[in-house]
């Protein structure tokens, strides 16, 4: 948690500095993620929504693999074809991050649907935040998934804005738990700023699933303690005060802290808390110097993967552009691109 | 350039440099972004008519998810400037519901990306309902968003929706490109009882534009169904909608200190197209470059391609119908394969060259 808060800060103000264009941050919310991540198992395939690093980096995503893709260089895995905090890994089993709200929530049951047919011992995990809550296809995940029996865990992130919208604007019922039973979902609303809490609901609720074969309802109560992106501006909306007390009171890694100092079970001190900080730092600056300077994706690559294999129009279109970059060269920092022409 | 162009179409130069001013008939030149065209437009239209409201995602309180509708909420209150839940599906509904009542909704998508969780009720609730009840229900709703490319938001925010929605009978589709089309075109759009597709541009957005005179007149409306002759010439016709007019008014400054004469046809209009202003241009020149942002397949330089061929102005060509396109991909994130994805003013130079040798 404090890995992901040392990165989240770095890239926060690497956008602001103009070295990538667009970062989430997801600071107050990492007890979620990383709680509910150690409870999964490793082929149980995660659906997230966009606010979920603690999800990837809890299974080894690395702070390289992050900060390349945020650059969109050579090296990012996705081809440099997404925006920022935009990744996936087929070897992790986390599904690439859509933009569109909620459509991950359906494509959940139905991969859940798909385990529970084939007898096997994984399960969907799909995050969502409050707001995309209200989108329809929440309503056809959730009824489709306790009708058919899918094995999909549903974890909404209850933390309060989405973007400048409070959740008295976004519904009036009693919390996105409230609407689970109304479906016949088995239902657990948590403390998400409890990482014990979120760890133990998880693994109990897995265990459920697989054991009854239907899906499973959590909602985390957290909070936003950043701006909804790099193109929003919370105090616009929310007060200072409000932001702080979230912040100091009610923190889930200072929570952690002080209760394995409260129970004797602390076995690191400040120190190398503080040691852990330094690091994530200095392997984030690194990474972001060395991601500036790698190339450009290529361009033979950027007609690729639009089908299986690439059709007689998209060479040509290729060709034309081969020829374009070729004529106008000098205004083109080809160099720059990986694969030259 | 923009003062030489001002001359060609105004025939005067401005000499001061004024801020924002709100319209008024005082005939001084007033400079504004499209965005604040675009707010003045919705200001004067929710003063003008009680049943005219705007909701959408972060319109109200938030001022705009662009800034477009700010100081809406803080004038016309929440009644009229509408905060929604996050569910495009529920709200467009919501709003053609409301439209089939008599109210008259100006529906904001966050981007025309995220309206297609909504197509169902533009095209099957709006759209087809004045035909399907034989002329008893009308939905007079404008539906407006950012549309196209915008710059390092990859592959599911910038789309061009231009050509599936001109597709669609019932529908009238506008696209502006400066703040004469923005604002006047749009309060054409909310007056207008017909559902109206209304494809704004997020790069124009910030762009500054003088308004006319004759559009800071708050009666004014622009025709529906009209092209704009941007910049006149004879030897080819370059035909353009949104931010692809300012590109072709870029090449055709180029080819202008070459000696080549291009007639620039901003659309307006993608459905009703303005077919005579095109037939017209097309019988002087005799060449014609079609420009979008959009991929080439059925897009819009297909449709112009065809209407050229069945409107009589066919012999009149000298060589076939130049397209300059999207590439047909995806739009990518990394800034070199986005740059290459839409087309540059150096391309449609370069087509315009093409279409004078004759070639393809």
């Amino acid at each position: 948690m404090i890995s992901i808060e040392e990165m989240d800060n770095l890239l926060y103000m690497s956008q602001r500095q103009g070295k990538i264009s667009f970062y989430m941050t997801s600071f107050g919310e990492t007890a979620t993620t990383v709680g509910t991540t150690a409870a999964l198992q490793s082929q149980d395939f995660i659906f997230p929504q966009y606010r979920e690093q603690g999800s990837f980096m809890w299974r080894g995503f690395t702070i390289e693999q992050i900060v390349n893709q945020c650059i969109g260089n050579h090296l990012d895995g996705g081809k440099g074809r997404q925006m920022p905090v935009h990744y996936g890994s087929k070897d992790l089993n986390i599904v690439t991050v859509s933009s569109p709200l909620t459509t991950q929530v359906p494509q959940a049951s139905g991969a859940g649907y798909g385990f529970r047919v084939n007898g096997e011992n994984k399960i969907a995990a799909t995050w969502f935040g409050e707001g995309a809550a209200s989108e329809g296809d929440f309503h056809s995940a959730m009824n489709f998934a306790q009708t058919l029996k899918c094995q999909t865990l549903f974890l909404c992130r209850n933390n309060h804005y989405a973007i400048s919208t409070p959740t008295d604007d976004q519904f009036r019922g009693d919390t996105i738990a409230g609407k689970a039973p109304a479906y016949g979902m088995r239902t657990l609303k948590i403390d998400g700023n409890d990482l014990l809490a979120v760890y133990n609901g998880v693994k109990y609720a897995r265990e459920q699933i697989i054991k009854n074969k239907e899906p499973f309802f959590i909602e985390f109560i957290t909070y936003r303690i950043g701006d909804h992106s790099t193109s929003d501006h919370s105090v616009l909306y929310r007060s200072q005060e409000e932001i702080d007390s979230w912040k100091s009171g009610n923190n889930p890694i200072n929570r952690l802290g002080l209760f394995l100092k409260k129970q004797g079970l602390r076995q690191f001190n400040d120190e190398h808390d503080n040691q852990i900080r330094k690091d994530v730092r200095n392997r984030v600056i690194a990474a972001l110097k060395n991601g500036s300077e790698q190339q450009q994706p290529s361009i033979q690559d950027m007609f690729t993967d639009v089908y299986d294999e690439v059709l007689p129009h998209l060479s040509e279109q290729y060709t034309q552009l081969r020829d374009h970059l070729t004529k106008y060269k000098d205004q083109y920092p080809i160099n720059k691109f990986k694969g030259g022409l | 350039m923009y003062k030489h162009l001002l001359k060609l179409r105004y025939g005067y130069q401005p000499s001061i440099k004024f801020t924002h001013v709100h319209a008024s008939t005082q005939y001084t030149p007033v400079k504004m972004t499209v965005r604040e065209a675009i707010n003045l437009a919705m200001d004067e239209e929710l003063a003008h008519d009680p049943n005219v409201f705007l909701l959408g995602e972060e319109v109200g309180q938030y001022q705009g998810a662009y800034k477009v509708s700010k100081g809406l909420f803080q004038k016309y209150g929440g009644d009229r400037v509408i905060d929604t839940p996050i569910t495009e599906a529920g709200f467009t509904g919501i709003a053609v519901g409301a439209a089939l009542y008599g109210l008259k909704p100006i529906v904001e998508f966050m981007t025309w990306n995220f309206a297609m969780q909504a197509i169902d009720h533009i095209i099957n609730s709006a759209a087809k309902s004045r035909y399907m009840s034989a002329g008893d229900q009308q939905a007079s709703i404008v539906f407006r968003g950012i549309n196209g490319a915008t710059a390092y938001v990859a592959a599911q925010h910038s789309q061009c929706f231009a050509s599936w929605y001109s597709n669609v009978p019932g529908l009238v589709v506008l696209a502006p490109f400066d703040c004469d089309d923005a604002k006047s075109l749009l309060k054409a759009a909310v007056r207008n009882p017909n559902p109206v597709v209304f494809l704004e541009n997020e790069i124009l957005y910030s762009e500054t534009f003088e308004l006319s005179a004759e559009a800071r007149d708050p009666n004014y409306l622009a025709p529906i169904g009209k092209a704009k002759i941007m910049r006149q010439g004879d030897h080819v016709t370059i035909i353009a909608f949104s931010k692809m007019v300012q590109y072709s008014l870029r090449a055709a400054e180029q080819l202008f200190r070459e000696g080549i004469n291009c007639e620039v046809i901003n659309l307006r209009s993608l459905r009703p197209l303005d077919r005579e202003t095109i037939l017209e241009s097309v019988k002087k020149t005799g060449r014609v470059v079609c420009v979008e942002e959009g991929w080439p397949q059925s897009g819009i330089s297909a449709e112009i391609t065809a209407l050229i061929m069945e409107g009589g102005a066919f012999k009149y060509l000298d060589a076939p119908v130049q397209r300059v396109t999207g590439a047909e991909i995806p739009t990518p994130y990394a800034f070199n394969l986005e740059a290459m994805a839409f087309p540059k003013t150096e391309q449609i130079v370069d087509a315009v060259l093409n279409v004078l040798k004759g070639a393809r």
